[in-house]
């Protein structure tokens, strides 16, 4: 049962990281790979400032502002400086990588007893259950701490996916899906459609961000390699959630996106408990991203080839 | 209303691609008024429409629209005082929106696009109104993407988002040559409605011979990027078919043209 409260904390965590990226990747369709860098980002400033003596609140949205300022930089190479896109986003991503060492000042920043967001739905849970350190959930008994960061990471995703949906069907919502679905009808309707790419890759990359802080402070540490392959993790979920309940409709979209990545995550569990050797893990994402990409493909060819055999028949 | 002096563009300039796209145009459109853009391929006509539309920055000259100097204005921003339809009719609308969505877009063409809610149901009670005038059935679809539409039907979509906001001008790229014979006619119709009950001024680049003579009350006729007629009020009004192919000829004479492109304007307006 730890496992699948587990499983589902990460996979809700990881839910601000696969929305952020539905944004650049769904919305305004930006292959961006900054997202490597923002995680870590985002996790490095959180670690670094709870660290000393921060507001773990305040430190998580410190590190949302510096994943959107991170985003903005890639959006600007793109449109500004005329960079490729991926090129853009590798930049970044690079650079990046320095600017994480920098702040933390070594490779890996240890969170071990200090406050999270989820402290005051700890203090809550405890009191509920008059200071018991365990919970009795269809059975189990769950740490106290477990259920809060579960319940904390399930808040926050709810929070920012009602959000995500409202802000998507406002006006300026509306602009930013038609910016990738078509430019040359969103500069005839008058809208600046640089400055879009700009503001959704720092929405998408503040995030991500989020999701590298409420990370970090979900395992305990910040590392500057944990943002390694997160861009094809957060792929990876936004395939699973699209295969999983389409993807006609915002709500439906997010909704699949989030569900896409906590089922991803459980999966990935499971089969580390089988017995997938942990170092296999990014080989076996990349992997099952291809598969997911060109399968519809396949598909659709073996489909036509037996078409084609019946009406030779 | 649209006042451009001295334009000229040249494409890849001082390469063997080296293109003349405008040669110094001069032309006034009058408010209210409806021109038609005739010439061969590669004429200049589109180019034209896409100077004042801001798709490039000209080479020299100025355009002045509705007492706006936008020469140097960025697309985007032009987009204010322009409503666009373009030859492609996927060009216009966003496929996997809604029309809906679409619409309420072109309903802030050139304003804010603020933090509220977008397709409200007063908004979509708006749209709905206006939509059944296209006698489409279309006003019971607003929540599909427009994606599942024709290109007749989203063509005449484009057009109704063209003119929503009342523009300054409205610029007509060939918008019913990449339909088929039904749907073209059926949106000509709609844009001689629209224009006339709207009072538009509008610029319309055509191929079809009989589209020119039939909808505007001025004909422009462009060769390798000038101006080598143009029919005006009762001039306009005279004007046939023959008479278009007979200027084509006299142009052929004084050598502006030769045979091939004579040959192929045969072919096309014909």
């Amino acid at each position: 049962m730890n496992l699948v409260i587990g499983a589902f904390t990460i996979g809700l965590i990881l839910s601000l990281l696969s929305l952020g990226m539905l944004i650049s990747f769904r919305m305004i369709r930006f292959t961006d790979i900054t997202v490597d860098g923002s995680l870590t980002l985002g996790a490095a400033i959180t670690a670094v400032l709870i660290a000393a003596g921060w507001s773990p609140l305040l430190a998580t949205m410190v590190a949302f502002v510096a994943g959107m300022l991170a985003g903005s930089v890639t959006g600007l190479l793109y449109t500004r400086f005329k960079i490729q896109e991926i090129l853009s986003g590798i930049l970044v991503m690079t650079a990046l990588y320095s600017v994480n060492l920098r702040i933390m000042g070594r490779s890996n920043v240890p969170l071990l007893d200090t406050a999270t967001v989820s402290l005051p739905l700890q203090h809550l849970l405890s009191q509920m259950t008059d200071g018991e350190r365990y919970i009795l959930l269809f059975g189990w008994q769950v740490p106290v701490v477990d259920m809060a960061a579960f319940l904390s990471s399930l808040l926050l995703c709810a929070v920012f996916a009602w959000m995500l949906s409202r802000f998507l069907q406002t006006h300026f919502g509306t602009v930013l899906r038609a910016t990738g679905n078509n430019v040359q009808m969103v500069r005839a309707q008058g809208i600046n459609n640089n400055m879009m790419v700009v503001f959704s890759l720092a929405l998408s990359n503040g995030l991500v961000a989020l999701s590298g802080a409420l990370l970090a402070q979900y395992q305990g540490f910040a590392d500057v390699q944990m943002g390694i392959g997160m861009m094809v993790w957060g792929l990876a979920s936004i395939i699973i959630g699209e295969a999983l309940v389409g993807k006609s409709g915002i709500g439906i979209a997010i909704a699949g996106t989030i569900f896409g990545t906590i089922l991803f995550r459980l999966l990935i569990a499971i089969a580390l408990r089988w017995g997938l050797n942990p170092n296999d893990l990014k080989l076996v994402t990349a992997l099952f991203v291809f598969l997911a990409l060109v399968a519809p493909r396949w598909f659709k060819f073996v489909h036509v080839k037996i078409n084609k055999k019946s009406k030779h028949a | 209303m649209l006042e451009i002096k001295g334009l000229i563009k040249t494409f890849f300039p001082h390469t063997i691609n080296e293109v003349k796209a405008l040669r110094d145009i001069d032309l006034t459109i009058q408010e209210g008024s409806f021109t038609a853009i005739i010439g061969t391929n590669g004429s200049g006509k589109s180019t034209l429409l896409n100077a004042i539309a801001g798709t490039f920055i000209p080479d020299s000259g100025s355009i002045l629209l509705a007492g706006q100097p936008i020469t140097f204005w960025p697309e985007f921003q032009r987009a204010k005082l322009i409503g666009r339809v373009f030859q492609n009719p996927f060009a216009g609308t966003a496929a996997e929106m809604t029309i809906a969505e679409n619409i309420v877009m072109a309903m802030r063409r050139g304003l804010s696009h603020p933090l509220s809610k977008a397709v409200t149901s007063k908004a979509r009670a708006e749209i709905k109104e206006r939509v059944s005038v296209l006698k489409m059935g279309l006003e019971d679809r607003l929540d599909n993407p427009i994606g599942t539409l024709s290109g007749g039907q989203r063509q005449a979509l484009t057009l109704l988002m063209a003119t929503w906001l009342k523009p300054k001008i409205l610029l007509l790229d060939e918008h019913t040559a990449a339909l088929d014979p039904k749907s073209a006619a059926k949106v000509a119709e709609l844009t001689k409605y629209i224009v006339d009950k709207e009072k538009l001024t509008a610029m319309m680049v055509t191929h079809s011979m009989q589209q020119a003579v039939d909808l505007p009350d001025r004909i422009v006729m462009m060769h390798k990027g000038k101006i080598v007629a143009d029919y005006q009020k009762e001039h306009k009004q005279r004007v046939r078919i023959p008479d278009l192919l007979a200027t084509f000829d006299r142009v052929q004479k004084k050598e502006l043209f030769d045979e091939s492109v004579a040959t192929l304007l045969r072919e096309q307006y014909v």
